[in-house]
């Protein structure tokens, strides 16, 4: 390969025109750019790596401006926006990675194997930068459980999670699922991954050092996923999209396995100077990723590029997003210890090129030189556009609407019941015990344990009992009813997950899944919901370390529930003291319910005006102080064991929360819920249905509960009786619920899987 | 001298760092990894098949681990008398290199579950299960898609007459729909036992319960008096 870059006229013909760039989804503007970059007209390959690394996908084009706005300082911050995965300082000399990351098209077009590559893309951002993934957690979404079409993806979907997750021994420990009606055609499937390292371990993906190779990892490259990125990512599904199939990737748990394990003893030797997936937008993306953080060039040679199938086009070796692969590079005296590993882990190390200091990414196929673009170009000129946002008349008339499933006479018993078992409040026992959320032996807390997942970083007898609390959270209707509260509520509720376990934030990563960022009522959704999370986020003090956007979720029916799903990471300090959700009866028998936090139910965006088909557009506004406040009561108070139970109360209201507690625990409580009426205002039927951010039911014993209500002033402290026997009774003025443990069970707990096939 | 469990490493085991931990958490005894293409089996006393998905599980469960070289020596080891437990995984791979009777088939769901169970001990004069009584429950998790026990007739009536089936699923908590709730299964020579719950992971308080440590205590037991 020569050095420097060579002139134009050496490039292989020939030069593509502007239809096939519209076809690429460019636009002719975006094309007219790249001429002027290129200073002539770019060929083939040249035109399909710029498709992939312009596109939403890779670019963030119409999100970059906004995500700009975000805190992403702390002094925890290890790894900020912009590597493979964030990372904080989680103490001991622990690092935590994790990122969360979308697979929404693909699992629309094929839910299994767009789910179960969702998961190995998301832990090949985690090992890259040299940490064990420890965790996976999913966000899910899809439409109303009458369809088929949503139990088909549904069910797929977990299979397809479970299948890889499951494999690759990876616990899958959290995560959410919502039912709506918008997201009927575009399921979401969100991944989020938590990864182990020691600090010093943590690698880079910036290429480095003229003349160290480029070495390609793990799995053969075919034609499958081409275009993954541009054709399924960056645009809105229609009806067609079962043809898109062969854009979707197929993936290998066994080879992921293998090239987690190979990669983590190579990081182990310190050969790598930096490692990288392969995810969208393939090598293109990789090579052109590393050669821009690094400051230097990239020569590839296609022709050395291990593939599954002959006679691919280097094009295609190029955009390949076939799974399991990750670049590297390393120097050249140490190319056979690499090999040695590979074979050892029964996987392939290739050198396919080189690192240089021209700046440029260069593909050669053999001897001839197959493209030529300035990294700079790829990476930092893509055109980046400014949101033409617009309020619309009325925000929740952009979905279809959903019809009601209760009628507003309904008893309180009825509607209690009706709302366990509703399919975004039921049990998701169904989902969770097809994941294995055990192996690699550090789940302190499982589902249904707590409101968060704990995962131990030591083994006992090895160390601290250090722990993380994981949780990921974003409820889309109520961003739909309010971008700008529904997007702060999601954060408040992830930290109010992390709270009830007795963890406090380290960092936040997102994933902002949206519409047709080009209309302006989705412009406007996602600029509010930006706004919202960065207000949360800085009056928590959680920085945000890293996050993924996932834009044209869109089918014929209309765009999604505008989602901001956010996930969370937070330090445990004592594993064995990790607080549960279930209520938990001391020693003596005198133990006691509460409630606390600013928490004022309405039933503006809840899970019981979504059943009644009465949504409205707009929430309740809320102070971020005060729910701060609470949470760090909430915290102490578990961390100091003066509560035995926290509980934080979301869909479904407080009835719901209650609920929960007794059935995770096996133990009543008699609770009446006067003293919310009288502070917040409410008719009873709100005080037990109605939801909003800041409220955490706790219980513990009398004693200390009352100390802990003196430390309160301020925070809100409401007493609502007292522990134990096997019924749930609640007293709303003249309402009142009373069932026994084993019927609300009953109902929690086979409502979901009374419902999929 | 502590005995040594050695817990064999295929490519895609999952469980083994966590069968590792467990042995390492008993008192007196001593994990090693032992890799998937030696035939050295490196002077341990218990061969530990840990869970997971040898080879991916590709072609059927544990089909393609049997034919790794460590499991020739595996089965020289067992013959001898050496003591081998598989768990999971491991279970199915030892059935398919016909070291224990029955198979293991898809659960009757046909999907993966992974729950905490209860097993009943039905025998409790084995190197593997002495630390426990007959008729205790030990509580342990599953997670597995193809637990299913199954034998014809003939030698189910056979395991059952000659008291190899070590544990039973709790009545009414059968996971996966195996016949006659058998949860662990013996050899005839009471050395190779296979079973689909974890033990590795009921060992520590900070996971839950810690009854799968008496499966592990039952072994140093052996060990140490010099049986199996």
């Amino acid at each position: 390969m020569a050095k420097g870059a060579p002139p134009a006229a050496d490039v292989a013909p020939p030069p593509v025109s502007v239809e096939q760039a519209r076809s690429l989804g460019l636009t002719d503007a975006e094309f007219d750019r790249i001429r002027e970059l290129l200073g002539r007209a770019p060929n083939s390959l040249e035109l399909a790596v710029f498709s992939l690394l312009w596109s939403e996908h890779c670019a963030y084009k119409h999100s970059k401006k906004l995500l700009g706005t975000l805190p992403t300082g702390g002094e925890k911050v290890l790894r900020g926006p912009g590597e493979n995965a964030g990372a904080v300082d989680a103490g001991a000399g622990l690092a935590v990675a994790f990122k969360v990351e979308s697979h929404n098209h693909p699992s629309a077009v094929e839910p299994f194997q767009g789910a179960a590559t969702g998961v190995g893309g998301i832990l090949r951002d985690v090992f890259a930068l040299g940490a064990r993934p420890v965790a996976v957690l999913d966000s899910l979404r899809f439409g109303e459980l009458d369809s088929q079409r949503s139990r088909y993806l549904f069910e797929r979907v977990v299979a397809g999670i479970s299948s890889y997750g499951n494999s690759v021994g990876v616990p899958t420990v959290g995560g959410e699922i919502y039912f709506e009606r918008p997201y009927e055609q575009n399921c979401l499937v969100n991944v989020m991954c938590v990864g182990l390292a020691p600090v010093e371990q943590l690698l880079s993906s910036a290429a480095r050092g003229e003349g160290n190779l480029v070495v390609l990892l793990g799995a053969r490259t075919g034609r499958d996923g081409i275009g993954g990125a541009s054709v399924l990512a960056s645009a809105e599904l229609t009806d067609e999209d079962h043809a898109k199939r062969p854009s979707v990737q197929i993936g290998d748990p066994l080879e992921e396995s293998k090239l987690i394990e190979c990669c983590l003893e190579l990081v182990e030797r310190r050969v790598l100077i930096a490692l990288q997936d392969l995810g969208a937008g393939g090598l293109s993306s990789s090579a052109s990723e590393m050669a821009a953080k690094g400051g230097v060039g990239i020569d590839l040679d296609v022709s050395k590029v291990p593939l599954r199938e002959p006679g691919m086009e280097p094009f295609e070796t190029m955009i390949s997003e076939s799974q399991e692969r990750m670049l590297c590079v390393v120097e050249r005296s140490r190319l056979d210890e690499i090999v040695a590993v590979c074979e050892k882990w029964e996987t392939s190390a290739t050198p396919i090129g080189s690192v240089t200091d021209s700046r440029h990414l260069r593909v050669f196929d053999g001897e001839e030189l197959a493209g030529d673009i300035a990294v700079a170009a790829l990476v930092d000129e893509c055109p980046l556009y400014d949101l033409d946002a617009r309020r619309p008349e009325n925000p929740l008339a952009l979905f279809p609407a959903t019809p009601p499933t209760l009628t507003a006479g309904s008893g309180v018993q009825e509607t209690f019941l009706t709302l366990l078992g509703a399919a975004n409040v039921a049990s998701r026992r169904w989902a969770f015990e097809q994941y294995d959320s055990l192996v690699q032996g550090r789940t302190v807390c499982r589902p249904e344990h707590a409101d968060a997942a704990v995962l131990r970083l030591t083994y006992d007898g090895h160390g601290t009992s250090r722990a993380v609390a994981v949780s990921i959270d974003g409820n889309g209707r109520r961003v739909a009813c309010d971008p700008y509260i529904g997007a702060a509520e999601a954060v408040c509720e992830c930290a109010a997950n992390l709270a009830c376990t007795g963890a406090e934030p380290l960092g936040l990563t997102n994933c902002l899944n949206f519409g047709n960022p080009e209309k302006p009522h989705v412009a406007w959704q996602l600029s509010k919901a930006v706004e919202g999370l960065s207000a949360a986020c800085r009056a928590l003090s959680v920085p945000v370390v890293g996050g993924n956007v996932s834009l044209y979720n869109e089918g014929p029916d209309g765009p999604i529930y505008p989602t901001p799903v956010v996930g969370m990471v937070g330090e445990v300090e004592d594993a064995a003291k990790a607080g549960k959700s279930g209520f938990a009866t001391g020693s003596g028998s005198d133990d006691m319910v509460a409630l606390i936090g600013p928490f004022a139910p309405s039933q503006q965006g809840s899970e019981l005006a979504k059943l009644r088909g009465e949504l409205t557009a707009g929430l309740p506004s809320f102070d971020l102080a005060a729910v701060r406040s609470a949470l760090e009561l909430v915290r102490g108070a578990v961390r100091a064991g003066t509560v035995t139970s926290a509980h934080d109360v979301s869909e479904g209201g407080l009835a719901c929360a209650v609920a929960e507690s007794a059935i995770f625990g096996a133990v009543g409580c008699s609770l009446d819920l006067a003293p919310l009426i009288r502070r917040a205002e409410v008719d009873p039927e709100t005080a037990l249905f109605g939801e909003g951010p800041g409220g955490v039911l706790v219980s513990g014993s009398r004693e200390s509960l009352m100390s802990l209500s003196k430390t309160a002033a301020g925070v809100g402290f409401l007493a609502l009786g007292s522990l134990g026997g096997q019924t749930i009774g609640i007293a709303a003025g003249d309402a009142r619920i009373e069932l026994s443990i084993e019927d609300a069970r009953r109902v929690f707990q086979t409502a979901l899987a009374k419902r999929v096939p | 001298m502590k005995p040594k469990f050695g817990v064999i490493v295929f490519p895609g085991s999952c469980d083994e760092r966590d069968a590792y931990h467990a042995v390492d958490l008993i008192e007196g005894a001593e994990p090693k990894f032992l890799w998937h293409g030696d035939r050295d089996l490196k002077g341990v006393d218990v061969v530990v098949v840990p869970g997971g998905f040898s080879y991916g599980d590709y072609l059927r469960a544990g089909a393609i681990a049997r034919f790794s070289p460590v499991m020739e020596a595996v089965a020289r080891f067992a013959a001898e008398g050496g003591l081998v437990l598989g768990i999971c995984n491991g279970f199915q791979v030892l059935c398919e290199a016909g070291l224990l009777p029955g198979a293991l088939l898809p659960n009757r769901s046909l999907r993966f579950v992974c729950r905490q169970v209860d097993v009943v001990v039905e025998n409790d004069r084995t190197p593997f299960t002495a630390a426990c009584e007959r008729g205790e429950l030990l509580s342990v998790p599953v997670k597995h898609t193809t637990g299913c026990y199954f034998a014809p007739p003939e030698i189910l009536e056979e395991i059952e007459r000659n008291e190899q089936v070590l544990l039973r699923y709790a009545p009414g908590g059968n996971p996966n729909g195996s016949l006659a709730d058998i949860a662990g299964v013996v050899n005839p020579g009471r050395n190779v036992f296979g079973l689909m719950p974890h033990p590795e992971h009921a060992v520590d308080s900070f996971t839950g319960s810690t009854d799968g440590a008496k499966i592990f205590h039952s072994l140093v037991e052996a060990c140490t008096a010099g049986v199996g």
